[in-house]
Formats: structure tokens, sequence, C-alpha cells
């Protein structure tokens, strides 16, 4: 708040997305990376026949909170779009698996880290894109935010 | 009811975890960046942590058997990694969203006393 008025702002440098926020950001994606990828590893080699459409989906998305973790520690401009992605996808998987899984529970004898919105993680699934894709496009659309 | 390690040590373990997240929690509220004694705090976590896994490795040395022991492995790798990990990316972030960091750190070490005994279990 009391930063410096008198930036040049020429060219607009790419905003950091690896600060503040983001650096929090990084940290609980890079968990559910771990979790949900630590976790489709051990199911899809141990029991894979016994639900193998909620284990491919826990893979899916382990890979996409994996990319998602790069892409926010980068911060070039390529990496917030493809994190903006990232969360879409994510934000659009939780709602879409959650539904399905109390639509025909019958297709998930397990659980994903999208099932049931996320309840079984604190529907921290559900609410996580919903402040990542906040956190991305107000960077992209307030220009010379300082940062708290 | 096979405990994988003395009660105490998980209860000890869980204590500190949940008291690091709500002083980390204060210190957004207030707006801190981490103090020194909150990291401090961290690094006991760390011990605690590192205290529990070896006493459970010793009991499944001594014949335990974790129904599912490559989730058991996975959960004690992740117990390790978090204090650790979460420390070093705090100390990058000298503001309140420091404090965030460890805050997200201690509820999830706590919640992984949990899990780590209902895998060695199999509950």
């Amino acid at each position: 708040m009391m930063d410096v008025q008198q930036q040049p702002a020429p060219a607009p440098a790419p905003r950091r997305i690896n600060a503040g926020i983001g650096r929090v950001l990084i940290w609980v994606y890079g968990l559910f990376a771990l979790s949900a990828g630590a976790r489709a590893a051990v199911q899809i080699a141990t029991k894979f026949h016994v639900a193998p459409l909620a284990y491919t989906l826990s893979a899916l998305a382990a890979l996409i909170y994996l990319v998602a973790t790069v892409c926010l520690a980068r911060s070039t401009p390529a990496s917030r779009r493809l994190a903006i992605i990232c969360c879409s996808i994510e934000l659009v998987g939780v709602i879409a698996v959650g539904a399905a899984s109390i639509i025909w529970p019958a297709s998930f004898p397990d659980a994903t880290v999208w099932s049931d919105f996320g309840q079984g993680y604190g529907y921290v699934p559900l609410i996580l894109p919903m402040i990542g894709l906040w956190w991305l496009l107000r960077r992209s659309a307030a220009p010379a935010t300082p940062s708290e | 009811m096979v405990c994988a390690v003395p009660e105490f040590l998980r209860i000890a373990t869980a204590v500190v975890a949940l008291l690091l997240a709500a002083w980390a929690i204060y210190l957004v509220i207030r707006s801190r960046p981490p103090r020194p004694a909150l990291f401090a705090g961290v690094a006991v976590l760390e011990l605690l942590a590192v205290a529990l896994v070896i006493t459970a490795l010793v009991r499944l040395a001594d014949g335990h058997k974790a129904p599912d022991p490559a989730t058991f492995i996975g959960y004690v790798a992740a117990f390790l990694v978090v204090p650790p990990a979460g420390f070093a990316l705090a100390r990058m972030e000298p503001t309140k969203w420091g404090s965030a960091i460890i805050a997200v750190l201690g509820i999830v070490e706590a919640i992984l006393v949990v899990r780590l005994q209902q895998v060695w279990t199999g509950v």
C-alpha cells in the first residue's frame, strides 16, 4: 500500500504469480499433486481392476495438479495461461465427477479425489480451482496492483 | 487394537501440529510474517514425526503386518516430507502468506497422524 507510485511500467512486465497468495497456492497444489499422485500410483499398481474409472480419474487429477504446481512456480506468461487451463479443467472435473459419483455410484466403487465434490478432502478440490482462477485472472486484469 | 506408536507420541505430534496451525492462523489474521519461533515449532514437529516413524518402522521389523504396506509407506513419506517442504516455502515468503503456508502445514500434518494410524490398523 505504501509502495513507490512512480513505477515507469513501460513494457507490461509479466506479473508474478508465484509470490504472496500464489506461494500458498503452489504449496496446496503441490500437496494435492503428491497425495493424489501417490494414491493413484498405489491403486493402479495394486488393484486397478476394482475401479478402473475411479483410478484413472485419480491419476488424471494428479497430473493436472502437478502441471498447475509447476506452472504457478514458473510464473511465465505461457505457464500462467497453462495454469488457467489446468484450473478450468479442474473445476469442470470436480463438478462433473462429483455429480457423476452421486448419479452413478456403481461406477465409483472406490473414491477419487473428485468424488462427491471432493468431500473426502474437505471440499478443498472444489474451492482450490476457484481461488486459483481468481488469482490468475485477477493478476491479468488489474494492471499495476502492488502485491500485499 | 495395535497402535503404530505409543499413544502419547501420536497425541503430542497432533497437538504440536494443531498449535502451530492455530498460531499461524493468528499471525495471518494479524497480517504478520512467520516468526522465528514458529519456524522452530516446525522443526520440533519434524523431530516428533521422525520419532513416530522410527517407532513404527521398529514395530514393522518386529513383525507387525500393516494391511496395505504400499499405502503405509506412502503416508510415512508424506509425513516426513511435509514439514521441511513447507518450512522451505515459508522461508521464501516473509509475508502473512508465509504464515498461511505454516498453517496449512500444521493442519495437513495433524490429518496425516490420524491417517497413519488408520492405515496401520486397516480401518
